[in-house]
């Protein structure tokens, strides 16, 4: 082991950490910073990770950056929700709007693998309407991308985290079997199933991305439950497992502890490479491609602070829609306590689920849809979730006794785009000089009617399930989705359907900022199938001298 | 004070410090944590003590243990300046946030009680804090900052949050702690592994007692 990964780079002198191997080392390919590369990419994570990866596997010439520490998980993964904050953003943002959002924890990672290093492994597809949603359901905005195109990528990321899931999946066009056995249910997941069985719903163990059987150097899940800490057995299959040491096995070159700061243009209106803060000093590194992959607060702000003369208002925003339209899910929950012991600490938090509002168009009074998962809060969770509703003292002690008992059900929930949800640079700066971001969040009434929906259903299905004592947690949201998003109409957005910047063409965005709707899944699967998709049409361009 | 007896008794989590439970890394963060100096780094002696008075209101901690150092806990994390990844517009950075509330309500007692948080009765700083939460102070100490959202945002999460990362309150809740390399085998309903704590059904406190010694 070497060093200490949040201070000292560990992406240097031709080698990369072997996350796989205790000590152990790879070689790395390493790029000189006045040669241009083909594609510098800003972030590692469900977006960046996978599309180096796949561009350094079709032989392009590839710089991945991330502005957080590279770690070895079976060196440095402590089984402890405090310390292994460590793998999120806590740089400060600004967070205001009707329902100002959460950070720092649940929704953003700062790592090489992004936040896939701390997600809960959740791996589902969206529905196929949701690619057309203004069309065929009549909200939001339609995808510039077919949905059996996606599907076909769905599988091809499915195959490589080998996720483990059921045999038949209740919802949607068949899909096959999952690459891997589904794992079994611990006591909460138990209680949806239930629920659900009672409802007359349908219910599926969760796809998830941690194995259920050996895969190479890495185990099958122990189902130690602290898996949004982080995976300290690499049972968790991520970018920081699968995709980057491919990518570095391929021929690209990743710089951990490196935070870009600004895209270059010249006076051509091209890019030219960035700028970045790596060992105490500003550096530049020059690209014939810019992508950035920083995630839907991150993406936006670098767009915006890249600003120069020729685009005032921040790159690749003609449209002005740079850092609008931001999306969340709400992720709001009913609790309960069982007679029986759940302790629900214990695997993957959400080892089954329910798609049924996802599918189901009758009976709703509002657009979009909801699933909803089994949940296994650690302690600090725990308590944070009791705070929301005003517990303390005697109290908060009296319901914390209950630990062991509670079970829950928790939504993710779609929300509608909207032009007023939007990332801003505030004017406070952070520790690198670069002013900050102001992220603004409401609700719409369609957004709430959905909620009202979910908290009365989940509570009639946890009911139902055996629990009593019942209670709402009516304020969380999840995921960051749609500042950049991706359309055909360069008026109407950021990039097209290969997430290439209409204004600049050696410009483009890989991650979840450039979805036009959220759908109500867990976006890393359709994260990492974009990737995978922009990286085969880039190969496609390229051939076509197109590029 | 609380005077609950714990559903778990005897259970301890640090006794899986040299089980198949417990690696190296969290060894060393929780040896780390329960080395929190009970002084304070960040605070002067006058933050320090409305601090103390206001940690032991929010978690009113067993008398027949020893204590949860919270506030040193708090003040570490002021001196480390460790924020979430966020804030609320309406409320100062972290440490400001910190350096104004305790001032204020130590204003707002004085106000009431002419004497600070620390010196009232239990009951009045209670009471003092049940304002602060339904949003009814309205000092200028306060200095433009929402005391209500102080408390909801800042007191109740750093706090809380706080606590419940210490094996002294995994212990009272019966979690099972640091679960890496061996995690868990059985995940049914009332299953537990001889690794977990033992849940004092009613009448059979002894007998918990005597296996919660032996779990490790």
């Amino acid at each position: 082991m070497s060093g200490d990964p949040q201070h000292e780079p560990r992406g240097k002198n031709g080698r990369a950490p072997d996350v796989l191997r205790v000590g152990g080392w790879m070689p790395m390919r390493e790029y000189p910073q006045n040669e241009a590369v083909d594609f510098a990419i800003v972030g590692t994570g469900a977006g960046g990770g996978t599309l180096a990866c796949r561009l350094a596997e079709k032989g392009f010439k590839v710089i991945a950056f991330d502005a957080g520490a590279w770690w070895r998980p079976l060196e440095e993964f402590a089984s402890d929700e405090s310390h292994q904050k460590k793998l999120f953003w806590t740089d400060e943002r600004l967070c205001d709007g009707e329902d100002p959002i959460k950070l720092g924890n649940n929704n953003s990672g700062k790592a090489v693998g992004g936040s896939m290093v701390h997600f809960a492994m959740v791996s589902l597809r969206f529905r196929p309407e949701w690619f057309k949603s203004r069309s065929i359901l009549g909200y939001g905005a339609d995808w510039p991308i077919d949905w059996r195109e996606m599907w076909r990528y769905y599988r091809i990321v499915e195959n490589a985290l080998k996720i483990s899931g059921p045999v038949t999946y209740p919802w949607g066009p068949k899909r096959g079997r999952y690459p891997y056995r589904a794992h079994e249910l611990n006591a909460a997941a138990m209680v949806l199933a239930r629920g659900a069985e009672e409802m007359g719903i349908a219910w599926s163990p969760t796809p998830l991305s941690t194995l259920s059987a050996p895969r190479g150097l890495a185990h099958p899940c122990a189902y130690r439950g602290f898996c949004v800490s982080g995976c300290s057995t690499n049972a968790k299959q991520s970018t920081l497992n699968v995709w980057i040491p491919r990518a570095v096995k391929a021929g690209a070159e990743i710089r951990d502890l490196a935070m870009v700061g600004r895209v270059a243009v010249n006076e051509a209106g091209l890019c030219t490479g960035v700028d970045y803060f790596r060992e105490g000093r500003w550096q530049f590194q020059r690209a014939k491609h810019v992508v950035v992959a920083g995630y839907a607060i991150e993406t936006p702000r670098l767009l915006l602070l890249s600003a120069n003369g020729r685009f005032p208002e921040g790159l690749a925003n003609s449209s002005g829609l740079v850092g609008k339209n931001f999306m969340v899910q709400s992720n709001q929950a009913v609790w309960g306590l069982m007679d029986e012991e759940i302790r629900a600490y214990k695997g993957p938090p959400s080892l089954a689920i329910t798609e049924h509002w996802n599918y189901a168009d009758k009976g709703k009074d509002f657009f979009g849809g909801y699933a909803y998962m089994s949940q296994g809060p650690l302690p600090v969770v725990w308590t944070l979730t009791q705070t929301k509703r005003g517990l303390w003292g005697e109290a908060l002690l009296k319901e914390m006794q209950h630990y062991n008992h509670q079970v829950g059900l928790k939504m993710v929930g779609e929300t509608l785009p909207q032009e007023r949800n939007c990332i801003t640079l505030a004017d406070e700066k952070d520790a690198y000089g670069l002013p900050i971001a102001r992220v603004t969040h409401a609700y719409c009434d369609n957004d709430r009617r959905l909620i009202e929906h979910a908290l009365d259903f989940m509570g009639k299905a946890l009911d139902a399930g055996g629990a009593k004592d019942i209670w709402r947690e009516t304020d969380d949201t999840c995921h960051l989705n749609g500042s950049a998003r991706m359309g055909s109409d360069p008026r109407t957005s950021v990039v097209n359907a290969d997430g290439r910047s209409w204004d600049i063409p050696n410009l483009w965005i890989c991650d979840g900022s450039v979805f036009p709707t959220v759908g109500g899944v867990n976006p890393s699967l359709t994260i990492q199938a974009i990737a995978c998709r922009t990286a085969d049409r880039i190969g496609v361009l390229a051939a076509r001298g197109e590029l | 004070m609380s005077m609950h007896t714990s559903r778990y008794p005897g259970y301890d989590v640090l006794r899986k410090r040299d089980t198949p439970s417990w690696d190296e890394p969290t060894r060393k963060v929780i040896k780390e944590r329960l080395a929190t100096p009970s002084d304070p780094r960040f605070l002067d002696a006058v933050q320090w003590r409305a601090l103390e008075a206001l940690c032991a209101c929010i978690v009113p901690q067993p008398i027949d243990r020893p204590r949860v150092p919270l506030a040193g806990m708090i003040d570490m994390r002021l001196h480390a300046n460790a924020g979430d990844g966020f804030r609320y517009a309406r409320l100062p950075p972290l440490r400001e946030a910190w350096r104004i509330g305790l001032a204020a309500l130590d204003e707002e007692s004085k106000g009431r009680h002419e004497l600070p948080f620390a010196s009232i009765e239990p009951a009045a700083q209670n009471a003092l804090l049940k304002h602060m939460q339904h949003g009814e102070l309205a000092s200028g100490a306060w200095q433009g900052m929402d005391p209500q959202l102080f408390f909801t945002h800042r007191v109740l999460p750093d706090i809380c949050g706080a606590y419940y990362s210490h094996p002294l309150a995994w212990n009272d809740i019966g979690f099972g702690g640091p679960a890496n390399p061996r995690g868990y085998v059985r995940m049914y309903y009332d299953r537990r592994d001889p690794w977990e704590a033992v849940e004092a059904k009613p009448g059979k406190e002894r007998q918990a007692l005597k296996e919660n010694r032996r779990v490790r």
